[in-house]
């Protein structure tokens, strides 16, 4: 016969189990600049993206294990594009999408004897920046609504602490990026994150139809130089003003 | 928003199977009630007659991409159901489909089709080639065969900007799923003997796009000019055909100022010579 564990003592050490498996990776931020809704992950990887498109307004970032957030992504996928399919493609709400997210993961955490390590924002631009919706979803399905920036993931605290220090509201996008980068390195004390160890993408609240666009690493390494003086990298692929959000 | 017994038991579903990329199979087994061609019908009614037909779509290839346009007419038997209808549409950035035929179905589909393309798009990382778009198509197409015995039959016409080749192309399709790769040129709906006969003779193979434009409008003008189901350039009303391109900058409808100066250009030209252009003899 098995031992008796108090329901107690099952929910923390699910709970410590999923804060370790969180902890082991690195950070993501998530913030709010003057046009849109800026993302930023130390993610080196150009196909395995930590930072997705889930519809005309939302986009999704998450930490911890891959397989288990990217399971999410593509649920949240088709719950955006069944309810756009089936109303109208303005009713599909970062809310909505944050409630299922919410259930799913709630649901995982207590009926299953492993919970999952992740973490994740459902971001939704709105038209203007009081109407920006950012929720933050952890392992055990509570939802937090927040505003102006969110750091998970890896030493979330210290990202965050820094963070703090430097955010500020309606900063554009070559600030608000080198703010978060900065923020990112306070990970370690001799962290340096170059334009290609980077996975950046915006949902910009003046584009149409799809507000969701990936930054490529040249596009990126511009920002980041027009900001900061050393930073030598030009561009290279051209400009991607006209860039599709692949 | 839902109570949450259910939510709970639909976004079970949402992350389980089927493990498939593709919105409409997902949909099939998820809610198949949403997709068209899987409703019964009852047995042996006709009921095309009475129910909207958007009627002819034309588009010509020109180097570096296609361009599509639609007149604006929708008829139910002999009347005009709608004189301001658009059966031309962005499928995803670089490729966009019109159609002719019952028109509740063929918008039904280009839905599903706009939805099938990004679902894709979003899950994969990468979007589908042009060919994988054009047989996604066909399969919708061939869906809806039991509907098109019965008298609702809807024909799309897809065109698109190819990458890898920096062409344009065009495919056609037919009611039982039949996808044909067109050269340069075609048109499709009630009106579109009329149209393909202007196009064959107003078609060059060196056309800017804004030719390209042109040409389309005027074998819209010639399909209207003998097809009662065909609408005209309405210049007092202000409608004009939807007018789309799609290059290496994708899709582009064209806008009411351009098509509208298009429309002049050709109703001006046939007060001289009501057969629009002429082509040399020899």
């Amino acid at each position: 016969m098995p031992f008796y564990v108090s329901p107690e003592q099952q929910m923390k050490d699910k709970a410590d189990y999923a804060r370790k498996g969180i902890a082991r990776g690195r950070s993501v931020v998530v913030l709010q600049y003057a046009d849109g809704i800026l993302f930023v992950a130390d993610n080196p990887s150009r196909a395995l993206h930590k930072i997705s498109e889930i519809y005309d307004r939302i986009a999704f970032a998450a930490v911890g294990k891959y397989n288990e957030f990217e399971n999410l992504r593509l649920g949240g996928v088709r719950y955006a594009d069944v309810n756009g399919y089936q109303y109208d493609r303005r009713d599909v709400t970062a809310r909505g999408l944050a409630n299922v997210y919410a259930q799913s993961l709630g649901t995982i955490f207590t009926e299953t004897n492993k919970p999952y390590e992740v973490e994740l924002v459902v971001a939704e631009v709105g038209e203007s920046a009081e109407t920006d919706q950012i929720y933050r979803l952890t392992f055990d399905g509570s939802v937090a609504d927040e505003h102006g920036y969110v750091a998970m993931g890896g030493q979330a605290d210290a990202v965050a602490q820094a963070l703090k220090d430097r955010y500020t509201e309606g900063a554009s996008l070559a600030d608000a990026l080198r703010v978060a980068v900065q923020s990112l390195e306070a990970q370690d004390s001799d962290r340096h994150l170059e334009a290609k160890s980077l996975e950046v993408a915006v949902l910009d609240r003046n584009r149409e139809h799809r507000l969701f666009r990936r930054l490529p690493a040249a596009r990126i390494g511009e920002l980041l130089g027009s900001t900061e003086s050393g930073a030598a990298e030009s561009s290279e692929g051209g400009s991607a003003g006209g860039a599709s959000g692949a | 928003m839902a109570s949450h017994e259910s939510q709970t038991g639909r976004s079970s579903g949402l992350f389980a199977s089927p493990d498939t990329s593709s919105f409409t199979e997902f949909l099939g087994a998820y809610s198949p009630e949403l997709l068209p061609g899987r409703r019964s019908l009852p047995a042996s009614v006709s009921a095309g007659e009475e129910i909207p037909h958007g009627t002819t779509i034309v588009a010509v290839a020109f180097p570096g991409g296609v361009v599509m346009a639609g007149d604006r007419r929708a008829t139910a038997g002999h009347m005009i159901a709608q004189r301001d209808i658009e059966k031309v549409f962005r499928a995803d950035e670089f490729s966009a489909i019109a159609i002719a035929g019952t028109a509740g179905i063929g918008i039904e589909m280009v839905r599903l089709f706009q939805v099938e393309l990004e679902h894709y798009e979003k899950r994969e990382g990468r979007t589908l080639s042009i060919e994988g778009k054009a047989n996604r198509l066909a399969t919708m197409v061939r869906q809806n065969l039991g509907m098109a015995m019965q008298g609702l039959a809807v024909v799309p016409l897809f065109a698109g900007y190819d990458e890898v080749r920096d062409v344009g192309r065009i495919f056609s399709y037919d009611p039982a799923g039949g996808r044909y790769e067109e050269r340069d040129f075609h048109s499709i709906g009630s009106g579109s003997v009329f149209a393909r006969g202007a196009l064959k003779k107003l078609y060059r193979p060196d056309l800017s796009a804004e030719d390209a434009a042109l040409v389309c409008v005027q074998a819209l003008y010639d399909a209207a000019d003998d097809d009662s189901a065909t609408g005209g350039p309405d210049l007092t009303r202000r409608i004009f055909p939807v007018v789309a391109s799609v290059t290496s900058d994708g899709y582009r409808r064209l806008g009411e100022d351009e098509v509208g100066a298009l429309a002049r250009t050709v109703v001006d030209g046939r007060y001289d010579s009501p057969g629009g252009p002429t082509a040399p003899l020899r």
